[in-house]
């Protein structure tokens, strides 16, 4: 009974209930922000109250605090679904599980992606960046922080069963998550300092999360399958 | 788990136990003449001095450590594609040589970094990807290590072995333009089309012996998986000998 | 329409769980499995689903929708409730209405799904719609979790221990749910220890082999 159903009805209901579930109480969508907020505050008594030094370095690091509070907001991404036994009714209601993974992941991204992004124009400050650095830290995290959500639904896919799979999934994850942070950090660089164009390492990113939105859910999906065994 | 699961196996286990000590015969050789080799015939560097003698075991280490991921992309494949049982032994098998191998790169190459260029590390391109590879090569077995059922461990390490081989050219390629943009300047060139025949022999000899070592040390890994896996059906039988079988009784 | 399983054997964990089991129910019928405990209902039941791949034998439907998997005619209602807390009951209904239903679905099979409301009314709980779904009772949970079998159509119905947490009461509502949908031309197959008063109902009992 899958064929002649208009896609949106279903994707649209998928969307609105994990936006809902990311919203409401016992969702993560704040949390991820709070964790941002705590890892960037951290950082000037690591490396010391340097202005210049924290300008210097502030473009990485609003993207490793949005790279981990990312991974580690994932790891419930599937297995909330598995817990109560939602996910055995999508895997078998012949939803495409491609489609499905996609659209929690966007869904996902939406609750707690996205609120990293706004939020971090504002943690720019802490971190004396220009205007224009701040602008492309944003804009770059708009763009590549999608990719990181989408390769980590993989992870989440294969620690789905487990216990205590948030450490591990970072661990698996992490490894695909260099380039994205070389590409995005290296274009908001490129912003501040000019010896490379902007326009080449965000190409980049661009292309790293339209990868991502193909290999992620068609990687998480098979995984899925194989757990529900 | 039944038998048809081990008809094969069983093949494997005749035929990998007769073959076993001649491949071990023919890597004792090749490490013996590509040792000899190494050290009577290769020339020191004029720079380098005799430290230049590292790339022998360096060199090779990194190209395993490369091969043997292909290997275990392979073995995915057969896993998640043609469902061979022997397919998910190889890879699991493979995984910790793989991580010995770009272990011994690693040292290897800061062993070797340590004269060159004065201090154990430096994030090269080579060597920071070789890192990464590592990485993955420990988080594969980790994910291994914490599923329990060995067959839908085999199939998620597979998944995520299958994403890794697409990932690891954009890793590298990253890595390499990341370098480039903060160091312009490589350190070292071996791949440089004038390598000099008394440099290139004992290499070739070298890879040559640690390829034979890596399917010796691969097989007996995995006639041990093999028989580790048949111990395990041995005992989980001996736990419940209990199966149903069940006929519906006609309706009243 | 006729669900038939044909020789189905399963394994768990790299051990048989239950081998040689055929099963063959036609539009109208219910089928009781019953057995001891361990003994592989909740795994056919899951084999059935489509969720667990059969070790050996297979799962079809005859006059069924030839492009959907025999899965995807199924109801299933395990031991969980794919329920939110956080979601209010309408909220939990109405997303399941719209994840599993097709818009052609009551001309396919024949059985006409019901309205959200008229489902929660039918299982007693149309007084809490609007609440959260963490406030309810392990029953009422139960009772919501049956209301997603209603809004959307399926010809086949596969309960894990349909009763479980329901008082007499509720067992005897949910027997009458079950009778509408045999008697409307659906198939109940029930992993249960209590009989069902359903007609005309079979009985399949695993057994341990020793």
């Amino acid at each position: 009974m899958s064929g002649p159903t208009p896609a949106g009805t279903w994707v649209g209901a998928l969307f609105a209930r994990e936006l809902r579930l990311s919203v409401r109480v016992g969702g993560g969508a704040l949390i991820g922000v709070l964790f941002f907020l705590a890892v960037i505050t951290v950082i000037p008594f690591g490396v010391g109250p340097d202005l210049n030094l924290l300008a210097r370095i502030g473009p990485a690091v609003l993207w490793i605090g949005a790279l981990l509070a990312t991974l580690l907001g994932l790891d419930r991404l599937f297995q909330a679904d598995r817990d109560d036994g939602s996910l055995d009714l999508m895997l078998m209601a012949g939803r495409p599980l491609e489609l499905v993974v996609l659209v929690k992941c966007l869904a996902h991204w939406a609750g707690t992606g996205l609120p990293l992004v706004i939020a971090a124009p504002v943690l720019a400050i802490f971190l004396n960046l220009e205007p224009l650095a701040t602008g492309a830290v944003t804009l770059t995290l708009a763009v590549g922080t999608p990719a990181l959500t989408l390769i980590g639904a993989i992870g989440a896919a294969l620690t789905v069963s487990l216990r205590r799979g948030g450490l591990l999934l970072a661990v698996l994850v992490i490894p695909f998550s260099i380039p994205v942070l070389i590409f995005g950090v290296s274009a908001a660089d490129a912003a501040i300092t000019d010896p490379t164009p902007f326009l080449t390492p965000f190409l980049f990113l661009c292309a790293l999360t339209l990868v991502a939105s193909v290999v992620g859910p068609f990687a998480a999906a098979m995984a899925l399958r194989f757990s529900s065994d | 788990m039944a038998i048809a699961d081990l008809a094969n196996p069983t093949r494997f286990m005749a035929l990998s136990g007769r073959l076993l000590p001649w491949l071990g015969i023919a890597c004792a050789l090749a490490f013996a003449a590509g040792l000899y080799m190494t050290f009577f015939v290769a020339p020191d560097d004029y720079q380098q001095g005799a430290t230049v003698k590292i790339m022998f075991l360096h060199v090779p280490a990194a190209w395993l450590a490369m091969m043997c991921y292909s290997v275990m992309a392979v073995s995915a494949l057969g896993t998640l594609i043609w469902k061979h049982p022997l397919a998910d032994v190889s890879a699991r098998a493979a995984a910790p040589i793989g991580a010995a191998f770009t272990f011994l790169s690693l040292i290897t190459g800061s062993l070797w970094g340590k004269p060159m260029w004065g201090t154990y590390w430096v994030w090269d391109a080579r060597l920071t990807s070789v890192l990464v590879l590592f990485i993955m090569y420990l988080g594969l077995i980790a994910l291994w290590r914490t599923v329990e059922d060995p067959i839908r461990a085999g199939k998620a390490t597979a998944v995520l072995t299958l994403v890794g081989a697409i990932n690891l050219p954009i890793i590298k390629f990253s890595v390499d333009w990341w370098n480039t943009l903060h160091q312009p300047a490589s350190v070292v060139r071996l791949d440089g089309p004038a390598i000099h025949p008394t440099i290139l022999w004992p290499l070739l000899v070298m890879a040559l012996a640690f390829t034979l070592l890596f399917f010796t040390l691969h097989m007996m890994a995995m006639r041990n998986e093999v028989l580790r896996r048949r111990l395990r059906t041995l005992q989980l039988g001996a736990a419940s000998a209990r199966t149903a079988t069940a006929r519906p009784q006609a309706a009243e | 329409m006729r669900l038939i399983a044909e020789n189905l054997a399963c394994d768990r964990g790299g051990r048989r769980v239950f081998a040689g089991v055929r099963l063959s129910l036609e539009s109208g019928a219910a089928l009781v499995v019953t057995g001891p405990n361990g003994v592989g209902k909740s795994s056919l039941l899951r084999v059935l689903a489509g969720l667990v791949q059969p070790a050996e034998g297979h799962v079809a439907i005859e006059g069924g929708d030839d492009e959907a998997t025999p899965g995807e005619h199924c109801h299933y209602s395990g031991h969980l409730d794919a329920l939110k807390p956080a979601l209010s009951v309408a909220e939990n209904l109405l997303f399941w209405r719209a994840f599993l239903s097709a818009p052609d679905e009551p001309a396919c099979f024949g059985l006409a799904p019901c309205d959200p409301e008229a489902a929660l009314e039918r299982v007693g709980i149309g007084h809490v719609a609007d609440l959260p779904a963490a406030y309810l009772s392990a029953g009422q949970r139960r009772r919501l979790a049956l209301a997603r079998l209603l809004v959307t159509a399926r010809p086949v119905w596969l309960l894990d221990e349909p009763t479980a947490a329901l008082d007499a009461a509720s067992e005897e509502a949910l027997t009458e749910l079950m009778r509408a949908h045999v008697n409307a031309g659906g198939m109940v197959i029930a992993a249960t220890h209590q009989p069902l008063d359903l007609d005309p109902v079979s009985t399949l009992r695993l057994e341990a082999a020793t």
